[in-house]
Formats: structure tokens, C-alpha cells, sequence
């Protein structure tokens, strides 16, 4: 009924081959890009913009590099929040030994580095698999944020340890830094995140995504058909990396404003591998719905029992809310082991064959 | 040069110079150690029975210990807490077999793992609730556990020794050569190790999967209030010691999962390299190396054994 791909023929093989071979997807991004481009930064308010979608908008970005590593070639990492961590401090150390560049340049060129941590780290992945290598990726986690805390040359030797956005500017315009303007920053966040996904999925669904999954879903097998493991392992760790470090340059520049070690810390990686599983492993889409479900419902929890007229003590709500949320990424798993993704899916199957069953 | 002497030989220096501090350090690094191989006990144990790797061991060690001096505040007599305290861990593992394994099984492994994430949170919140977030004193000496310190001469200085340390490692031997003879001896232990081979063969056999669950969970519990009681005995009870679930993976991976004696030994090596790093190394890279160094030491190991020093061998088949 709502959703019929009857009629839409495809009379070429790149109409065949292409990522959203319906209309209807093809509508639906577009009216989720206008959404996203026009209507958030005109009629949302501060609050929603900054405490919202600027946060949400970069976690994506996070998970769906978490998501290239663990989600499409197979290998558990919980070494997310150092690459992350990796990604921030880089870019303050170069934006300051280099304040004439562009920030958007540093920003982008800050996941470079992650990526060269993240191959490093990626070493042990051709001998060490399953829950060995998430452990041994605790290493890199652990290596990182003692790095940011105890190696001052990190934080530019200033007195707090915790490293300051300073302004740049665009055009004249600042993006960065205090006196930057909500939308503009917005702007910013959403561009870089738009251009990381489209490229993200083109990755998937070309030769590199297909080496990916091949490993994940037999690395033996795969190297008996001539996939070479150590390359296709590094490529999916530095590119896993290199969105993190990015979201990372992100989280601190576009939305915290300065950031202690203690933001990247072990926690952080957990968060990210929550909105990862909950979301759907091998599945772009599944990304966002995860950050926006792992990210925003601690946000409605927070403000649901005073509307309700509920008197708690905050300290209490901070322990309902541990609970509730263990609870519910339990009661998810058991409904959807496979994730919102999963669940978006079946209830597409749905609309296409409503108002019959089958 | 002078770096290479920093690094190579000046350490031996100081040891040669000192062997009473040697000797402490040493002690102490196999002290953190019987206490890390204890927290990689409960791991071992669930995931040899179960498969699920149990990332909620370190935050039951917590809850263990906090149920225990919650009931002892409540003027409840020691060692009565400590049975109520038992059939709580007990009540736990039912609850956990009852509403998230059984509903959970025949899933992959991640997803077992990010349901033992999701009662992590679950019990952190609960806890804090009924218990405070205030740390708490544990009861060691109404449990008639030694307090003080031993001391004695060697080598021109004095080496000493906390009695509760000394408790710790005897009652850890206990327990792992008790969990030994449960394995290897009884009806029940028999059962689980057919459970840890092959689920399906298990059941196959008339082997309950469901009470196998329950026990093993039961067992990681009673570990985790033996390390809780230990470790609250040396610092104090609070969510802080959390954390030493972290402290424990390296432990965990050293040794191999699905070894008992590897979770042991890996533990003490873990134990006496961070101490010894710590101590003797740590100085020229900045402190606080203990809280990476664990990891690297296990991930020197990996890469000549990937499957840990006692692991079972990994053989994979197209």
C-alpha cells in the first residue's frame, strides 16, 4: 500500500545495482535530508539543535565506524573511545602548531592519525580473534588514555590537562570555539557526517565491503579464495579508525568545547558498541537508529518523572535510569537480536504488503 | 645509552641493592594477583559452562560484598548475613537463568556478551539504589578474618606481610582446589563439562541445561562474594572496585577462557609484572603504567598463543 515498488522498472544494470532501488527510499532520504538541512535549524530551538542532534550526529558517525570493524568484518573492538580520543587530540595539536589552516582540513586529516593508531593496534587481529582480540583492544584503550593523561605534550602542557577548543573561523564566519552559533556548527556536524555515510556506503556495497564480510563470515575460507586477511583486517581497522577519530575531532570541537581525558575514556567505547548492537550489526541505517535510541532515551528518562509530577531525588533517577536501561538493552536483545535495523526492515516487509498479511 | 641503561639495567641494579624491597614488591604483585585470578575465576567458570562471556562478574564481586554489609547494618550477626548473603547470589542466578539466558539461548556469542553488559547496568543502578553510593567498611573481623601484618628480617630490611593477604591466598587455594574437585569428580561437575563441550550433545543425553546454568551461576556468585570479601577487606566496599572486572580480562586472556589453572597462573603473572613494572619501570615513563601494562603483558603472550597459555587449542575447519 505505502510502500510498492510495482512498476518501477529498471531497464540498465546500474538502475539495478543501485543502493536505493526504489522511489520510495529514494523520497524518503530526501525528505529526511530537508528535515535534517532546513527545518531542524529554522524552527528547532537551542536546546534541540545543541544538546541533541549535534551529540546524536556525531555518535552516528562513531558507531558507524564501530560498526565497519565489528558490524561488517567481524572483529569485536573496544578500543572505540581511544580512536575517538586519538582523533581530538590530533586535531588540537594540529590546529595549534598550524592555526592558519582551515579547521575543516584538520578535522578531517585528524582521522589520518587515528587510522595510523588504529592500524597498529589492528596488528594482532590476524592471530587473535573473538573476545582475545575485544580484550586486546582494551590494550589500545587503556595505552591511549593514559597517553592523554599522564603525556603532557598531548595537552600543550597547560595547567587543567584538558584540552581547549580554540576560534577558527570560515569564510569569516566561526565554526568553532565559543562565539560559534549553534546552526553553524549544526551545519558543520551535519555536512561532514552526510559526506562520511554516503562514502561509508559506497564502501559497503563495492569490492572492499564484500572482502569485509567475506572475512567476518569465515576469514579461513576467505583466504582460500584468494583475500588477503592482514590487508583487508588493517583496511577495515584504519577506516573503522578513521571515522572514529573524526567523530572524535567532532565531539570535541563542535559540541563539548573542551574535553578532559576522562570523556574517551573505556565507558565512551562501551557506549558507542551499545548503539552498535542495538542499532543492528552490518547495517548503516541501524547506526543511526542505534545512537538516536542509546543517546536520546537517557535524555527522556531524565525529563519524564518531573513532567509526570513525580517527586524523586535526582540521585534516584540517575539509579532508575542505570536500571531501566540495563533492562532494556536486555529486553531488546530477547525481542531483536538483530537490532532496530532488523526491525525497520520487517516493518517495511509490512508496508509493502499491507493490507495483506503476505 | 643512557636510556638503554635506564631501562636494562638499571632495574636490576636496584633489585640486586635491595632484595627486601624485591621480596615485598614480589609478595605484593602475587597478592593482586590470587585477587585478580579470583575475579577471572567467575569468568572462566560461566564461560566454560555456557559459552557467554560474563562482563557482569566485576559489578556482582560489588553487589556480593554490598548485600553482605547491608544485611551486617541491619543487625543481622555475621555469619548469618553471610548465608542470607549466599541465598541471595543464589536468587541472582536464578533470576539471570530465568529472564535473560533462557529467553537468550542459541544467540550468537556478542549478543550474550551485550546482555551481560545490560545486567551490568542493571545491577550498578540497583545497587546504588538500595545500597547508597557510599562506600562501606567491609566486616572482616566479625568474619574472623586476621588483621595486622606479619613482619620479618631479610636482607638488611624488614619484608611485611598483611595476615588478610596471607588469608586471601590460603582461601583462594581452598576454593580453586574445592571448584577443582567439583569438576573433576562429581556427577554435577561431570555434566558441566559436557555442557561446555557441546550444548546440544548435553541436552541430547538428558543433561538439563537450564540447572547446569543455575549451579554455574551460583558458583561464579559464590566466587564473586569470596573476592568481594577479600578485596573489601584490603580497600573498602564501593562501585569503585568495579573496575577490577577490567583488571581481570588480561588475566582472563593470558590464561586462556576455558582454563581454571590458566585463570591462576595468568593472574599471578599479571599480578607480579604490573607491581614489578610499576615499581622498577614505572618511574621513567611516568607512573601509573599499572593500568596498561596488564594488558600488554597479555598481549605479548597472545601473539605466540592466541588462545591463551592454557587455552584449549583453537582449530578451525572450512
Amino acid at each position: 500500500m505505502f510502500y510498492r515498488e510495482v512498476g518501477q522498472y529498471k531497464t540498465n544494470y546500474s538502475a539495478d545495482m543501485s543502493v536505493m532501488p526504489l522511489l520510495q527510499d529514494r523520497v524518503g532520504i530526501g525528505i529526511i535530508l530537508f528535515i535534517a538541512v532546513v527545518i531542524i535549524p529554522y524552527f528547532g530551538n537551542a536546546f534541540l539543535i545543541q544538546a541533541i542532534m549535534i551529540p546524536f550526529l556525531v555518535f552516528s558517525l562513531a558507531a558507524i565506524g564501530l560498526n565497519l570493524l565489528t558490524g561488517y568484518t567481524g572483529l569485536l573492538s573496544l578500543g572505540t573511545g581511544a580512536f575517538m580520543g586519538v582523533g581530538a587530540y590530533a586535531c588540537y595539536k594540529l590546529t595549534t602548531y598550524f592555526p592558519d589552516v582551515n579547521i575543516l582540513i584538520w578535522i578531517v586529516a585528524s582521522g589520518f592519525f587515528s587510522a595510523a593508531v588504529g592500524v597498529v593496534f589492528g596488528l594482532p587481529s590476524l592471530r587473535i580473534k573473538g573476545f582475545y582480540l575485544a580484550v586486546a583492544t582494551l590494550a589500545a584503550q587503556f595505552f591511549l588514555s593514559w597517553c592523554f593523561i599522564r603525556q603532557p605534550w598531548f595537552y600543550n602542557y597547560n595547567a587543567s590537562g584538558a584540552i581547549e577548543v580554540p576560534t577558527r573561523t570560515l569564510f569569516g564566519i566561526p565554526i568553532t570555539g565559543a562565539t560559534a552559533s549553534d546552526s553553524t556548527r549544526y551545519y558543520v556536524v551535519l555536512g561532514i557526517v552526510v559526506a562520511m555515510t554516503w562514502l561509508a556506503s559506497n564502501l559497503v556495497h563495492g569490492r572492499i565491503g564484500r572482502m569485509w564480510m567475506a572475512v567476518r563470515d569465515m576469514d579461513l575460507a576467505a583466504e582460500l579464495i584468494g583475500i588477503r586477511l592482514l590487508r583487508t583486517k588493517l583496511l577495515a581497522f584504519a577506516v573503522s579508525s578513521f571515522y572514529c577519530g573524526v567523530a572524535g575531532a567532532l565531539l570535541v570541537f563542535q559540541w563539548y568545547g573542551s574535553a578532559e581525558p576522562a570523556v574517551f575514556d573505556v565507558n565512551l567505547s562501551f557506549f558507542i558498541l551499545f548503539m552498535v548492537i542495538i542499532g543492528g550489526l552490518g547495517s548503516l541505517t541501524g547506526s543511526y537508529l542505534g545512537a538516536a535510541l542509546i543517546f536520546i532515551l537517557p535524555i527522556v528518562l531524565r525529563y519524564i518523572p518531573p513532567h509526570l509530577g513525580i517527586p524523586i531525588r535526582p540521585a534516584t533517577v540517575d539509579h532508575i535510569q542505570y536500571m531501566i536501561i540495563g533492562a532494556l538493552i536486555v529486553l531488546f536483545l530477547i525481542v531483536e537480536p538483530n537490532g532496530l535495523a532488523r526491525l525497520w526492515q520487517i516493518g517495511k516487509q509490512k508496508l509493502r504488503v499491507w493490507p495483506f498479511p503476505y | 645509552m643512557h636510556l638503554i641503561y635506564q631501562i636494562f639495567i638499571d632495574p636490576f641494579v636496584q633489585m640486586g641493592n635491595a632484595p627486601d624491597l624485591l621480596v615485598q614488591t614480589l609478595w605484593e604483585g602475587l597478592v593482586a594477583g590470587v585477587l585478580y585470578s579470583l575475579i577471572a575465576l567467575g569468568f572462566v567458570l560461566i564461560f566454560k559452562a555456557s559459552g557467554v562471556f560474563n562482563f557482569a562478574q566485576g559489578i556482582m564481586v560489588v553487589f556480593a560484598a554490598l548485600t553482605l554489609v547491608g544485611f551486617y547494618e541491619h543487625g543481622i550477626p555475621a555469619y548469618v548475613a553471610l548465608a542470607l548473603t549466599i541465598a541471595v547470589m543464589f536468587g541472582l542466578a536464578f533470576a539471570v537463568e530465568r529472564l535473560m539466558l533462557r529467553p537468550l539461548v542459541n544467540q550468537p556469542d556478542i549478543i550474550l556478551f551485550m546482555a551481560t553488559f545490560g545486567l551490568t547496568y542493571f545491577l550498578i543502578g540497583f545497587g546504588e539504589l538500595v545500597f547508597g553510593g557510599d562506600p562501606k567498611v567491609m566486616i572482616a573481623s566479625q568474619l574472623g578474618l586476621p588483621k595486622g601484618a606479619v613482619e620479618f628480617k631479610m636482607a638488611g630490611g624488614f619484608v611485611s606481610l598483611q595476615k588478610i593477604d596471607i588469608a586471601a591466598a590460603i582461601i583462594a587455594s581452598i576454593m580453586v582446589a574445592a571448584l577443582a574437585v567439583f569438576f573433576q569428580k562429581t556427577r554435577v561437575g561431570r555434566a558441566l563439562r559436557a555442557v561446555a563441550d557441546s550444548h546440544k550433545a548435553a541436552l541430547s543425553v538428558g543433561i538439563s541445561l537450564e540447572y547446569i546454568w543455575v549451579i554455574v551461576w551460583f558458583a561464579a556468585g559464590l566466587v564473586a562474594l569470596a573476592t568481594g570479601i577479600m578485596w573489601g577487606a584490603r580497600s573498602e566496599v564501593s562501585f569503585a572496585l568495579e573496575i577490577i572486572a577490567l583488571k581481570a580480562l588480561p588475566v582472563l586472556i593470558l590464561g586462556g577462557f576455558t582454563s581454571i589453572p590458566g585463570a591462576i597462573i595468568g593472574g599471578v603473572i599479571i599480578g607480579v609484572g604490573e607491581k614489578i613494572g610499576e615499581f622498577y619501570w614505572g618511574p621513567l615513563l611516568g607512573s601509573g603504567i599499572e593500568t596498561w601494562l596488564a594488558y600488554v603483558i597479555a598481549l605479548v603472550f597472545l601473539l605466540f598463543r592466541p588462545q591463551g597459555l592454557f587455552g584449549e587449542r583453537i582449530i578451525e575447519r572450512i
